[in-house]
């Protein structure tokens, strides 16, 4: 580009510039990026609370019924593990390999589904309900936060695996298969702190 | 000056290719489906501003109540209705939605781009704002009211005190508000990041699209607290939870907690916008850059730093300890300190620059000068703890609270209004209207509520729907109910002027004022593509600069926008920018579907969610045709050509 000012009609020329990017020089990725923001000032805002009720009840959890610990770590473990195939499939995605893509969306699918299943048990494992205290309503709450997380994440990431396997599909459409397994992480790494909420706090004295 | 228009007259691009790309479809049909930001901004702000004359006709049915002592006009429970009813709808459907609609509006034409980012989400946020506002009127018109103030503290508004769906709807109207205010934040971040034209690095954002950046972010922070409280509230009501039931372990201070992180960041994120547009105006006006650009920027982001330690000063009367008081009584002093610093900037740039002409836009700006010092200096006393006891929950609150409201946002507002009409219209307001739309409104204005100092100090409690004439508070009501009638007026100047310039006011130029940043680059109203030519910015004030660069190259088979890096606003890449589409106000529909729903049934959740689910999907699923377009002119990432550099600017 020509410094002078004076000379009429001066261009940039950006022909041949790439039509999509991956990670943070994209949209999509700034847009996971707000989301995840709110959802996290969503999760803090909900340990708090958890924590203020704590400070204020004299009997935590009420009549000692401690939540069982068994399906939740179970779930912690599935969780961390499944980083494995995501990570996977977040690199398959960025080196455009669509059938890669296909096997690693389908094996992420496998792990939240039975992530989900175990959820279930895990409610009833609380020995508590959601009317019954402000204990169980608040568990009931951080458990139910997370819950609508996961199956949110579950369904988007089975509508993109049909597109992945059916099409109609441009290179872009990598670049959601890239930013759905950037998500994946925050509803891991959230999954931590919730457990830990919801099954440590209460053990310490 | 005039040459200056001229010269970017005889500039207007004719629409070729990219224009045809961003037509709409004509019609009815294009009106439901747009995803223009132009189109979608405008209808953000007539939609908030008819909000607004219905909370402003409430304000006036109370007024008219008060005006005499022991009066008949409403009962008790009406007026419980009307005055939550009333704050609810000026905090969450008018003050904040139209303060992010300017942003909606201006912020792509200020960094130089084609459209807002995520445009389609831009549109399913305006149905979602637009249904929760038509929900909350319907029920007030149904008796259904809310009823437990705006900011519905508990237990007043739970189960026990407050039976029947009137607060579950206040709740449910939160969560669409908030819902629509997220996402709006969100794509005006990413469009200030990410959607600049190439060279306007950080240091040559426009003031307004930084107060709008600052506003975003405290909306990402504060929104979530509200709409947690919310939703507890409504499971207190409908399933029976516990989180405010002392007798179950709940905490009732822990809605005020919820509620008040929010709820005054809040404010700030009514006020910060305001601070925006007062700058754009103030440095179009005193003909010269606004004075101290790093200290105005700083002060934005430091104030909303602060805003978030502020909110138990809502809370002196709690009882709290009183270290924790002497902490938020020093924070609600200190952001006394940001907002001065731009005061004193304004003044500065105002004093040393050219002749002043006092049009409306300027105007009020100085009407938001004198009342919002005087709201200033009232916020000032609150913050002290101890007087703030003394005056909690009486008219001396009121009184402050509509002066920093509406001289800290809704002056301004008036002023952008007027600024950016021709640009949104291609009309000019008139100015006579104008003159007497102001001279009413700061007359009416100060009539109605500097009295309720008075009346504060002398112990009338706010929410009283009557008071005994030996009060000796009649003159002073009936005073203050003359002022709210003289809004009235003025707010009726400025709806028949906005009405009577779209039709025949005079034509606007593409930049009548004279402005300096980029949306005066356009024509006026622009073409939908806002700029068929992408500027390149050399300065911070593009329009200063004899002569704008442009980008050349793009492609044209689809709506391309150019993607520049956050830092340097250096070229990076091309993203195709959505079609218009039906679907996201069938989302929004089934999403309204879903969220009234669960007002009158916990299944409502686990239904509600499926035709949203499908409405999403088909939203996303993208177009065979479109695919094939997509697929003929992509370049990849790794084989895309290096963006030329660009000339490093020594004029920020």
């Amino acid at each position: 580009m020509t410094p002078s000012r004076a000379s009429a009609g001066r261009v940039l020329d950006l022909s041949g510039l790439a039509t999509y990017a991956y990670g943070n020089r994209s949209l999509m990725w700034w847009g996971t990026l707000g989301l995840i923001l709110i959802e996290s000032t969503v999760f803090a805002l909900g340990v708090v609370t958890y924590l203020y009720l704590r400070e204020r009840t004299a009997e935590w959890p009420p009549h000692q019924q401690l939540p069982s610990l068994l399906y939740g770590t179970v779930n912690l473990i599935i969780m961390i593990l499944s980083g494995i195939p995501n990570q996977w499939t977040k690199r398959a995605a960025e080196q455009e390999d669509r059938r890669k893509v296909q096997v690693g969306l389908l094996i992420c699918l496998i792990f939240a589904a039975a992530f989900l299943v175990i959820r279930g048990f895990e409610f009833g494992a609380l020995h508590t309900a959601w009317n019954d205290s402000a204990y169980g309503s608040i568990v009931f709450a951080l458990l139910l936060l997370h819950t609508v997380h996961l199956a949110t994440d579950f369904y988007d990431s089975a509508v993109l695996t049909v597109l992945m396997i059916t099409g109609p599909i441009s290179g872009k459409r990598f670049v959601d298969v890239s930013e759905n397994a950037f998500y994946w992480w925050f509803v891991v790494a959230s999954w931590v702190v919730i457990y830990a909420t919801v099954y440590i706090v209460p053990r310490l004295t | 000056m005039t040459e200056h228009r001229n010269s970017r007259e005889t500039q207007r691009p004719q629409p070729g290719e990219e224009g045809r790309q961003w037509l709409d479809p004509p019609g009815f049909y294009g009106w439901l489906t747009t995803v223009d930001h132009k189109r979608i901004g405008r209808r953000y702000i007539v939609t908030a501003f008819l909000f607004f004359a219905c909370a402003g006709l409430m304000a006036l049915t109370m007024r008219l109540q008060l005006a005499r002592p022991n009066g008949h006009l409403v009962g008790p429970d009406f007026y419980n209705q009307l005055f939550s009813t009333h704050g609810s709808i000026m905090m969450f459907l008018f003050a904040v939605p139209v303060m992010q609609a300017m942003g909606v509006y201006l912020v792509p034409l200020q960094v130089g781009a084609r459209n807002i980012a995520f445009s389609r989400l831009n549109a399913f946020s305006y149905w979602m704002f637009a249904f929760g506002g038509i929900m909350i009127l319907t029920v007030f018109a149904l008796n259904t009211g809310p009823e437990a103030g705006w900011f519905s503290y508990v237990p007043l508004a739970g189960p026990q005190y407050s039976a029947g769906k009137r607060q579950d709807f206040w709740a449910q109207m939160i969560t669409f508000t908030e819902a629509a205010s997220l996402i709006v934040a969100i794509e005006l971040i990413v469009t200030a990041f990410k959607l600049r034209a190439p060279g306007m690095t950080l240091n040559r954002v426009p003031l307004f699209v930084w107060a709008q950046v600052v506003t975003s972010f405290m909306v990402l922070f504060a929104m979530p607290s509200v709409m947690l409280a919310s939703s507890f509230l409504m499971s207190d009501r409908l399933v029976s939870t516990q989180f405010f039931n002392p007798a179950e372990g709940g905490d009732a201070l822990l809605w005020q907690h919820l509620f008040w992180f929010f709820g005054h960041p809040e404010v700030y994120i009514i006020f910060v916008p305001a601070l925006g547009i007062i700058s754009a105006i103030i440095g179009t006006f005193a003909r010269r850059p606004p004075f101290g650009y790093l200290a105005l920027v700083l002060s934005l982001v430091v104030t909303a730093f602060l805003a978030f330690g502020l909110w138990v000063h809502h809370m002196f009367a709690t009882g709290l300890p009183p270290l924790g008081m002497s902490f938020f009584t020093a924070a609600s002093i200190l952001i006394a300190i940001p907002t001065g610093v731009q005061i004193f900037c304004w003044i500065a740039t105002l004093a040393t620059g050219g002749r002043l002409e006092i049009r409306t836009p300027l105007l009020f700006v100085i009407g938001f000068f004198f009342i919002f010092i005087i709201g200033g200096l009232t916020g000032v006393m609150l913050a002290s703890a101890s007087l703030d006891s003394q005056l909690h929950d009486n008219y001396f609150v009121v009184a402050h609270l509509h002066y920093v409201l509406i001289g800290g946002a809704v002056f301004p507002l008036f002023g952008g209004v007027y600024y950016w009409f021709p640009k949104m219209t291609g009309r000019m307001l008139s100015e006579l209207a104008g003159k007497w739309n102001f001279w009413l409104f700061f007359i009416g204005f100060n009539m109605t509520f500097f009295p309720m100092h008075i009346l504060g100090l002398d112990g009338m409690t706010r929410r009283i729907y009557t008071y005994d004439a030996a009060s000796g508070w009649g003159n002073l009501n009936l005073l203050a109910t003359v002022g709210a009638i003289i809004i009235g007026l003025s707010v009726v100047v400025f709806f028949a002027n906005v009405l009577v310039s779209m039709r025949s006011g005079a034509r606007a130029a593409p930049d009548p004022w004279g402005g300096k940043t980029l949306e005066w680059a356009t024509q006026s109203p622009p073409e939908p593509c806002n700029f068929p030519r992408i500027p390149v910015v050399e300065s911070r004030y593009p329009l200063a600069e004899p002569e704008l660069a442009y980008v050349t190259g793009l492609p044209t088979q689809f709506r391309a926008m150019l993607v520049t890096r956050l830092h340097d606003a250096a070229p990076d890449h091309v993203t195709a920018d959505p079609y218009p589409t039906i679907w996201p106000l069938l989302s929004a529909l089934a999403t309204t579907v879903f969220f009234i729903g669960t007002v009158f049934t916990p299944w409502g959740l686990v239904w509600g969610p499926v035709p949203v689910a499908i409405a999403l999907t088909c939203w996303f699923w993208p177009k065979a045709k479109e695919v094939e377009i997509q697929r003929r002119v992509e370049i990849k990432p790794q084989a895309a050509r290096p963006a030329p550099v660009l000339r490093a600017g020594a004029t920020p």
